[in-house]
C-alpha cells in the first residue's frame, strides 16, 4: 500500500482497532461518515466564499473582503448570521411539514456521498447497484421541495415549487440517461467497478478516461447540464430566481432552516460533481501514467475543485432561462441527445473489435460525427427560424 | 434473532389490508388510487420474502416479478391519475359519491 | 439475513404510514405519509437483500408516484376539505369489514400453514448482472410487453389529461 495514497485507509483501520472486533465494521463506517460531513462541510463553506469572490472577480469587483484575509472568514460570520437569525414561520402555515422540509431535503443527499470513491479503497460503501442507490435518494429530494412550498400557504412558495418539481423531473431523464453508456460500457452499476474499467492507459501514458471519447464527452456534457438543472443552479434557477417570484419555495423560510437548504443544494451540487468525476473522469485515476505517484484522493480533488469551478463560471456567464424554455431544452434536445449517445456508445464498442492501421482517429471520427450531427439538426430544431435582420427605424 | 417469514407475510397482509379499507371507504378519487398502490406494494412484499426465504434464490423469480409490478403499478398510477384529473376538469369534484350518475 | 432487531421500525413505518395515509383527513398529509410508507418498504426489501429492487421502489415510488399523487390532489383542489364535510363514503363500516374479513382469512392461513416455518438461505444474492442476463433471456417477452404498455401509459396519460380546445359552434341536441 503505498503511504500517502492509502493514509486515510490506514488511519481509519488503526482507529477502528482500538474497539472490540464485532465492533469494528460501526465504528469503520461511523468514522466514514465523520470523514464525509467533516470533509464536505468545510468544502461548502470554502464553495460559498469562493463562489462568491470568482462572481465578483467575472463581474469586475471584489467580492466580500472586509472579513479576514481576502475575506476568507465570510463563512464563519454567514453562519454566525444564520444560527441567530429569528426563526419565523408564518401564522396559517402547516408547521409540521414547515419543520419537516429542510430535514427532508438535506438527510438523503448526505447518504449519496456513502458510494463515492474518493480514493484507492476509499468509498465508504460498496454497493452492487451504487449508481441505483445514487440516484434514488437524489429523487427523494424532490418532496422536500414540494413540502416547503406547500406548507408556506404561500402563492409565490407554491408556484416556485410546482417549477422547481417540474424541472428537476424533466431533468432528472436526462441526468439518468447521460450515465447509461458508462453503465454499458463498464459492465456494472457499482461505481468503483466503473473507476476501475477506466484505469487503464494507452497512447503514450494518456489515461482511458471515459471523457475522452466522443460518447464520454457528449455524455459528461449532458450530465453537467442536467446536474445543474437539477441543483437548481443558473442558469436553470427560476425556482429560486430574485427577480422572478422572490425566493420561490424559500420565501418564508429564514435563519437555520434556511441555511439547511442552501447546505442541501451545495451538497447536492458536490454529490453529482462527484459522481460525474467517477464516471466520465476516471475516478481518482491520474491523467497520465507518469503522474500516478500523487495520491489518488488529491486526483480526485484536483477533478472535483475543477468541475465546481465550471459551475460557478457558468453561472457567472449564462442568463437565466425561462421556464418554457427550460422544459423544451430538457425534453426536445438533451433527451434525445442521451438516447442517441447511447446508441453512439454501443456503435464505439463494436467498432472496438476493429484492427486497421488508423482504427483510433477512425472509430472517433464516426461516433463524433454520429453523435455532433444530431446535435446540429436537434439545436436547429429547438432554436426554430431566425428572425429577419433588424431594420432600424431611427437610426443612420 | 432471524425474523421469520411469517412476520413478513403477516405485514404484507395487514398492509394489504389497510390499502383495501382505505379503497372501499375513502371518498376522494385519489385515495382510492392510494389505497390500490398500497395494495400493491403489499404484494410485492409477499414476491420478495418468498424468494428471499425459498429454496433457490438463485432464481431470481420474485425480484423479477416485483421489478415488474412496480413498472406496472407506476403506468396505473399515472393513468388513474389522468383519468381524476379529467374527471375533476368534467365535474367539478373529485369526491366519488358525487359522480354517482352517468348523465352528463 | 433479515433481523428482528431490523425488521420492527421499518415494519412500524410502513404499517404507521399506510394507516396514516389511509386515515388523515389533510390529503397532502396522507400522501406523505405513503411516500413514508413505500420508503420503509424500501427498506424492507434491501433487507431481504433484494437490493435492486429496493432501490427502484425508491425511485420510482418514493421519486415518481408519490409526486404525482401530490400534483394531483392540488390540481384537484382536493386539498381544501370543507371543516364539516365527510372524509369517508356514507357508510364506512361495509369496506371496514370487508377488508377486517380479508385480513382475519389471510393471517388465519399464514399463521396455520406449517410449510411457513422455514429458514433462509445462507446468502442471497441479486446482482444487477444476473438481473440483467434474466431481463434479456427468460423475461424479454415481459420486458418487451411493459415497454409497450408504459409507453400507452405515458401516451395515454397526457392525452386524457389534456385540456380541451374550446369548441366553437354549440353543441347540437
Amino acid at each position: 500500500m503505498n503511504g500517502l495514497d492509502q493514509v486515510f485507509v490506514w488511519l481509519g483501520h488503526w482507529l477502528a482497532s482500538w474497539f472490540p472486533v464485532p465492533a469494528q465494521p460501526l465504528v469503520l463506517a461511523v468514522l466514514a461518515m465523520a470523514g464525509i460531513i467533516t470533509v464536505f462541510g468545510t468544502c461548502f463553506a470554502l464553495t460559498t466564499i469562493v463562489e462568491r469572490k470568482t462572481l465578483g472577480r467575472m463581474q469586475n469587483r471584489y467580492g466580500p473582503n472586509r472579513v479576514g484575509p481576502c475575506g476568507l472568514l465570510q463563512p464563519i460570520a454567514d453562519a454566525v448570521k444564520m444560527l441567530i437569525k429569528e426563526d419565523i414561520v408564518p401564522f396559517s402555515a402547516d408547521k409540521t411539514l414547515h419543520y419537516l422540509a429542510p430535514l427532508v431535503l438535506t438527510v438523503p443527499i448526505w447518504l449519496a456521498f456513502a458510494v463515492l470513491p474518493f480514493g484507492r479503497n476509499m468509498s465508504a460503501v460498496d454497493l452492487n447497484a451504487g449508481i441505483l442507490f445514487f440516484f434514488a435518494i437524489g429523487s427523494a429530494s424532490e418532496l422536500a421541495v414540494f413540502m416547503a412550498g406547500w406548507s408556506s400557504q404561500n402563492k409565490y412558495s407554491l408556484v416556485g415549487a410546482m417549477r422547481a418539481i417540474a424541472q428537476m423531473i424533466s431533468y432528472e431523464v436526462p441526468l439518468v440517461l447521460s450515465t447509461v453508456p458508462v453503465l454499458m460500457l463498464a459492465g456494472s452499476l457499482s461505481l468503483n467497478d466503473i473507476v476501475a474499467a477506466q484505469g487503464t492507459f494507452t497512447y503514450g501514458g494518456l489515461a482511458r478516461w471515459n471523457a475522452f471519447t466522443p460518447w464520454g464527452l457528449a455524455g459528461l456534457l449532458l450530465f453537467l447540464i442536467a446536474a445543474t438543472a437539477e441543483s437548481n443552479r443558473s442558469p436553470f434557477d427560476l425556482p429560486e430566481g430574485e427577480s422572478e417570484i422572490i425566493a420561490g419555495y424559500l420565501t418564508e423560510y429564514s435563519g437555520f432552516k434556511y441555511a439547511l437548504f442552501f447546505l442541501g443544494e451545495y451538497l447536492g451540487l458536490f454529490a453529482v460533481t462527484g459522481l460525474a468525476v467517477t464516471l466520465f473522469l476516471g475516478g481518482w485515476h491520474a491523467p497520465f501514467q507518469w503522474l500516478e505517484w500523487a495520491p489518488s484522493w488529491f486526483w480526485f480533488g484536483v477533478k472535483f475543485g475543477a468541475l465546481i469551478f465550471l459551475f460557478i463560471w457558468v453561472r457567472a456567464t449564462l442568463p437565466r432561462l425561462r421556464l418554457d424554455q427550460l422544459l423544451n431544452f430538457s425534453w426536445r434536445f438533451l433527451v434525445p441527445l442521451s438516447l442517441i449517445n447511447l446508441l453512439v456508445a454501443a456503435v464505439w464498442w463494436r467498432t472496438g473489435a476493429w484492427k486497421f492501421a488508423a482504427e483510433a482517429p477512425a472509430r472517433w471520427l464516426l461516433c463524433a460525427a454520429l453523435i455532433a450531427l444530431p446535435f446540429h439538426w436537434l439545436g436547429r430544431a429547438l432554436r426554430g427560424p431566425l428572425p429577419p435582420p433588424r431594420k432600424y427605424t431611427y437610426a443612420e | 434473532m432471524t425474523t421469520p417469514l411469517v412476520h413478513y407475510l403477516i405485514l404484507a397482509a395487514l398492509l394489504f389490508g389497510v390499502g383495501l379499507a382505505g379503497a372501499l371507504t375513502r371518498r376522494n378519487a385519489v385515495l382510492v388510487l392510494l389505497g390500490v398502490e398500497l395494495m400493491l406494494n403489499a404484494a410485492n412484499l409477499n414476491f420478495i420474502a418468498f424468494w428471499r426465504f425459498g429454496p433457490h434464490p438463485e432464481n431470481l423469480t420474485g425480484v423479477m416479478v416485483a421489478l415488474f409490478v412496480i413498472a406496472i403499478g407506476a403506468a396505473e398510477a399515472a393513468i388513474g391519475l389522468a383519468l381524476v384529473i379529467a374527471l375533476y376538469r368534467h365535474c367539478r369534484t373529485a369526491q366519488l359519491d358525487r359522480v354517482a350518475s352517468l348523465k352528463g | 439475513m433479515p433481523n428482528e432487531l431490523a425488521f420492527l421500525p421499518c415494519a412500524v413505518v410502513t404499517l404507521a404510514g399506510a394507516v396514516a395515509a389511509m386515515m388523515l383527513r389533510n390529503l397532502v398529509h396522507c400522501a406523505l405519509c405513503a411516500a413514508g410508507a413505500f420508503a420503509g418498504l424500501a427498506a424492507l426489501y434491501l433487507q431481504l437483500d433484494a437490493q435492486f429492487a429496493g432501490f427502484a421502489q425508491l425511485l420510482v415510488y418514493v421519486g415518481a408516484v408519490a409526486i404525482l399523487i401530490v400534483f394531483t390532489i392540488i390540481l384537484t383542489r382536493g386539498a381544501d376539505l370543507r371543516p364539516g364535510a365527510a372524509a369517508t363514503s356514507p357508510a364506512p363500516w361495509v369496506g371496514l369489514l370487508a377488508a377486517g374479513l380479508v385480513v382475519a382469512c389471510l393471517i388465519g392461513c399464514l399463521v396455520s400453514s406449517p410449510s411457513l416455518n422455514r429458514l433462509p438461505a445462507a446468502t442471497a444474492d441479486a446482482p444487477v448482472k444476473s438481473i440483467g442476463e434474466q431481463l434479456m433471456n427468460q423475461y424479454v417477452m415481459p420486458l418487451e410487453a411493459i415497454g409497450l404498455l408504459l409507453t400507452a401509459a405515458l401516451l395515454g396519460a397526457v392525452v386524457i389529461a389534456l385540456r380541451e380546445p374550446p369548441k366553437s359552434e354549440p353543441p347540437t341536441r
